[in-house]
């Protein structure tokens, strides 16, 4: 026999089943922790979908239970049910879902997830998975055992029945497996779940630990997100080989026609110029086509002007809903959010959304908190391989009051949130843990980023601005008093007059009044200075026992009942100063403290303000 | 030191400077030297380390300015009302106790007010000893062939530092002004930085055997170290020799013996001792006598570079050690010496080196 016959007897196909027992960490089951992560999130994705689909406010309930060694987890929701011949499939069957052929933002799309934490849990347990599920109210419960076989990746259902259920609808999900519990890290079940809270703040989800513990992440919102809707194909998306086995199967008869009924953004005048671009033939039947006229098929896609993919059928969470959600689950000062328009890669839409919130009881040492997610589904692993982190990293958040030493992801009491929304997001691998580095994609995070940045920066320096007057209220009322007083007791004279120096260090308008005697008459200098950035006009009023002589500017002189106000009308450029004279008698001549007129008390120093 | 009426009359100058410029409508300030290593230049004439022109200015603008001033201007009460006035003196911790009284003039840590008495020694050019004000840590001791007289509080005291003394030496007063040299057999100075080997030099009899005088820095030394070495070197014209491990801080401790210290440059005039010279651990004895090391870690590593840029290290000498140790990545005890038994160190090492260095 030929060695190529000999070899030929051992080979065999392997059921997709078979290759992910051996392969769990593709899917990400590959610590223990990360299992018991991982199937909650699997579950929870589902559940969360299919109350979307069917406009039903989710209410989750998941519960980890500690059984021998490894763990029971319960996932239950109130979603739409399933029926019963498709419970074993959509458990037991890798690869079986409903979303894997529609161009439409959803978590789930593989139709993996579930399946392979039903997988996981025979594999280590041993054990069969228990699934109860409910269509409707009029509907008895139903209730099965199920298995994989690995072998044929076919379910195997071990037990079914009839039973009660109090829910109108819903599923429950039951699994036992190998695990680890774990709380404090972000890394956990408890911050997974914290992290769906926030991007869906339309869901109630309860939490049950394993020490009893009950946590309840309400909702925020009675507002179901937009529906998202299934869209063509748009032809700047395709592949030649999708493209071939499309054209072999179409239903249409004419070329003309399979384009405009397949794809998005391609009308009959586009289509007729496709065709012609391409040198075919708008009348011949799509099947007809051999391998080079697809591939000249598709140089001419790429060589239009196309339309954008229509938008309508991505769910964002919407600004005023991430800041709900954020602010519901963190105690923070500041939020700023930014959305942006829909943009495009390869043909597939994508929608950029991002938040910022600062100060409050985020940690101010270390790098900000980075919480990404794509499709309202938290990306907990993988961080650093992540377009939305290399986003992050090439914003020089300096210039939006940030710190990044040494470049990287920037520091400071902040938390930094981006949601990606898709039709197809590019996951670097089927674990789903990050998105690849698409230029258009990294592009888009940037920009959204940049804009929070500026709504952060502003915030900021209103808040210095702010905290630089308190500063220098606390300096003029508590610090200067101490310092003059001090230094008199020391040096045994007056208090000297801190005005001038107050009017300074504050900007403000300053009036000082100096008093000299000489000869039996006073000349008194009244010194009016302007330290403020901007030009004050005002009044002075200096009001006198007596009217006073040798007037310099000349004032009005209005006579009192017991006395006289003598007034200027006086206008100062910033840094600018000025000096008012006049004369009275030594003897038996009172003043009272000067009056500005027409300049807040808060900027005036030495003397009276008045409205 | 000074009169006392002296020192008042400069601190009252200080209050009276920022008294005028409130009168004067001068937002209130504080000039001092910047006390950086890139603010150190060396000074021709005294052959020392002393601040260039950088200054810090504290003005009553910022918070923190003016909380420093309103501090000074309560420290300067202190000492002129308590001190001055009632002969009396604290310590530098118990300052820091005192200012609990002073509300928001309190000082945050016992740096800060450390700090502040220092700054009062550069603005009025006085020695916190003018101040009355006493340091923590106890002076060096002293062990050799020499008899000084001390002023104490119970009289004068002779003692000669060999014969009078216990195996720990004479321990010198915080102020050493006090102590009078009157006599003494000695040809140089060793100090030392760590006890062990001190005391490994007196049990070893060096000090008899070598009439070397043998002074205890106890690792980065006091200001009352630093004095009596220097005035071991100038009064009685002894040459002084440093003997440290051959690490970075040690190379320092020398730095701050022979050149100044950052901290103190402003006082250089009065505790460096140019003339004193390195003995080792040199990195080329780490080769030449093969001793036991340990590597540098990351810590070292990037002292010995900053070595490279500090002024004080800026001579051939300096730099073609510190890069040989570098090189080697290794850092060496003075106890290292132990391994080769424990005479080699004043048998073989000392004799080799003093005599190489010109002493003996």
């Amino acid at each position: 026999m030929e060695i190529a016959e000999e070899l030929a007897k051992h080979q065999k196909a392997i059921s997709v089943a078979e290759f992910f027992e051996k392969n769990r960490q593709i899917l990400g089951f590959d610590s223990a922790p990360r299992a018991l992560i991982t199937t909650v999130k699997e579950a929870v994705d589902n559940s969360l979908d299919a109350c979307e689909e069917s406009d039903i406010l989710p209410d989750i309930f998941v519960q980890i239970k500690r059984r021998g060694e490894g763990f029971r987890v319960v996932v239950e929701d109130n979603g739409p049910g399933i029926v019963g011949s498709e419970v074993p499939r959509v458990f037991a069957k890798l690869l079986y879902g409903s979303r894997f052929h529609a161009l439409k933002q959803s978590r789930g799309q593989q139709g993996i997830g579930i399946s392979a934490g039903v997988l996981y849990s025979q594999l280590t347990t041993g054990r069969p998975t228990a699934v109860t599920t409910k269509i409707g109210p009029t509907h008895s419960a139903g209730r099965w055992e199920l298995m994989i076989n690995t072998a044929t990746n076919e379910p195997e259902v071990l037990k079914t029945e009839e039973t009660d259920w109090d829910r109108p609808h819903g599923t429950r999900v039951e699994m036992e497996m190998e695990g680890s519990y774990v709380r404090s890290r972000r890394q956990s079940i408890y911050g997974y779940l914290k992290n769906v809270a926030i991007v869906n703040p339309h869901a109630r989800i309860t939490l049950v630990e394993p020490d009893g513990n009950v946590e309840v992440f309400e909702r925020a919102t009675d507002q179901m997100p937009r529906p998202s809707y299934e869209i063509k194909p748009h032809p700047l998306g395709m592949e030649l080989g999708g493209l071939i086995k499309m054209l072999r199967y179409t239903e249409k008869k004419k070329l003309k026609g399979f384009l405009q009924g397949t794809f998005s953004s391609v009308g009959a005048i586009i289509s007729s110029e496709i065709c012609e671009r391409a040198e075919l033939d708008p009348e011949m039947a799509p099947q007809d086509l051999t391998h080079a006229e697809a591939t000249r098929l598709l140089a001419a896609f790429k060589g239009m002007r196309l339309k954008s993919p229509p938008t309508d059928c991505l769910s964002p969470i919407g600004e005023e809903l991430i800041r709900a959600g954020l602010e519901k689950e963190y105690r923070v000062d500041f939020v700023a959010t930014a959305t942006r328009p829909v943009a495009v890669f390869s043909g597939n839409p994508f929608q950029v959304e991002v938040g910022l919130a600062y100060g409050g009881e985020l940690k101010a040492d270390g790098k900000v908190d980075v919480l990404r997610f794509a499709n309202r589904v938290p990306l907990l692993y993988q961080q650093g391989g992540c377009a939305i982190t290399h986003a992050i990293e090439n914003v020089s958040w300096k210039s939006y009051s940030l710190s990044q030493p040494g470049g990287g992801v920037p520091t400071g009491s902040a938390a930094i949130i981006v949601h990606i929304a898709s039709t197809n997001i590019p996951f670097t691998s089927e674990s789903k843990d990050a998105v690849a580095d698409v230029p258009e994609i990294v592009a888009e995070v940037e920009l959204g980023l940049k804009e929070v940045g500026r709504k952060l920066r502003r915030y900021l320096s209103k808040k210095s601005a702010l905290s630089e007057r308190k500063e220098k209220e606390e300096i003029i009322r508590k610090l200067l008093p101490r310092i003059s007083k001090k230094l008199a007791e020391l040096l045994e004279r007056d208090e000297p007059d801190i005005n001038p120096v107050v009017a300074k260090i504050m900007g403000n308008l300053l009036v000082r009044r100096s008093v000299v005697s000489e000869n039996g008459k006073t000349a008194v200098t009244l010194l009016v200075a302007n330290y403020g950035d901007a030009v004050r006009a005002f009044k002075l009023h200096e009001t006198v026992s007596v009217e006073a002589g040798s007037v310099e500017p000349p004032a009005r002189v209005i006579p009192l009942g017991d006395g006289y106000d003598h007034l200027w009308k006086v206008s100062l450029r910033p840094g600018e100063k000025q000096k008012i004279r006049y004369t009275v008698p030594s003897e038996g001549v009172s003043f009272s403290e000067p009056v500005v007129e027409g300049v807040p008390s808060e900027l005036v120093s030495g003397a009276k303000a008045v409205g | 030191m000074k009169e006392a009426a002296v020192t008042k009359e400069r601190l009252l100058g200080l209050a009276e400077t920022l008294y005028d410029q409130f009168e004067k409508g001068i937002v209130p300030y504080l000039a001092l030297p910047s006390r950086t290593k890139r603010n150190i230049e060396y000074d021709q004439e005294g052959e020392v380390w002393v601040y260039g022109d950088q200054e810090s200015v504290r003005s009553v603008k910022t918070v923190r300015g003016a909380k420093s001033v309103l501090k000074t201007s309560y420290l300067v009460e202190l000492l002129i009302n308590e001190h001055l006035k009632n002969n009396r003196g604290s310590t530098l911790r118990e300052i820091y106790y005192i200012s609990e009284n002073w509300d928001v003039a309190k000082f945050g840590e016992q740096a800060e007010s450390d700090r502040l008495v220092e700054d009062l020694e550069i603005l009025t050019s006085l020695l916190r000893e003018d101040f009355h004000v006493r340091p923590e840590e106890d002076g060096a001791t002293v062990f050799g062939p020499l008899t000084i007289s001390e002023k104490t509080r119970r009289g004068e005291r002779t003692i000669h530092c060999q014969e009078d003394v216990g195996e720990a030496g004479y321990q010198i007063p915080f102020n050493v002004d006090n102590v009078e040299f009157k006599d003494h057999d000695a040809k140089f100075v060793v100090a030392i930085e760590t006890g062990g080997m001190h005391a490994r030099l007196i049990e070893n009899g060096f000090d008899q055997e070598h009439q070397a005088i043998l002074v205890h820095l106890k690792g980065q030394p006091a200001r009352s170290t630093r004095r009596i070495i220097k005035r071991l070197n100038e009064e009685l014209n002894l040459p002084v020799v440093i003997f440290t491990d051959g690490d970075p801080w040690s190379y320092r401790i020398y730095a701050s013996v022979a050149y100044g210290a950052i901290k103190s440059a402003h006082l250089s005039d009065y505790l460096v001792t140019p003339a004193a010279q390195f003995l080792g651990v040199q990195p080329t004895d780490i080769v030449n006598y093969d001793l036991s090391t340990d590597k540098l870690t990351d810590q070292d590593l990037q002292a010995l570079r900053s070595e490279l840029t500090d002024p004080r290290f800026a001579t051939d000498y300096w730099k073609e050690q510190i890069q040989l140790q570098l090189k080697l990545s290794k850092k060496a005890e003075q106890q290292a010496f132990a391994g080769k038994g424990l005479d080699f160190v004043t048998r073989v090492y000392l004799p080799e080196r003093l005599s190489e260095m010109g002493m003996i």
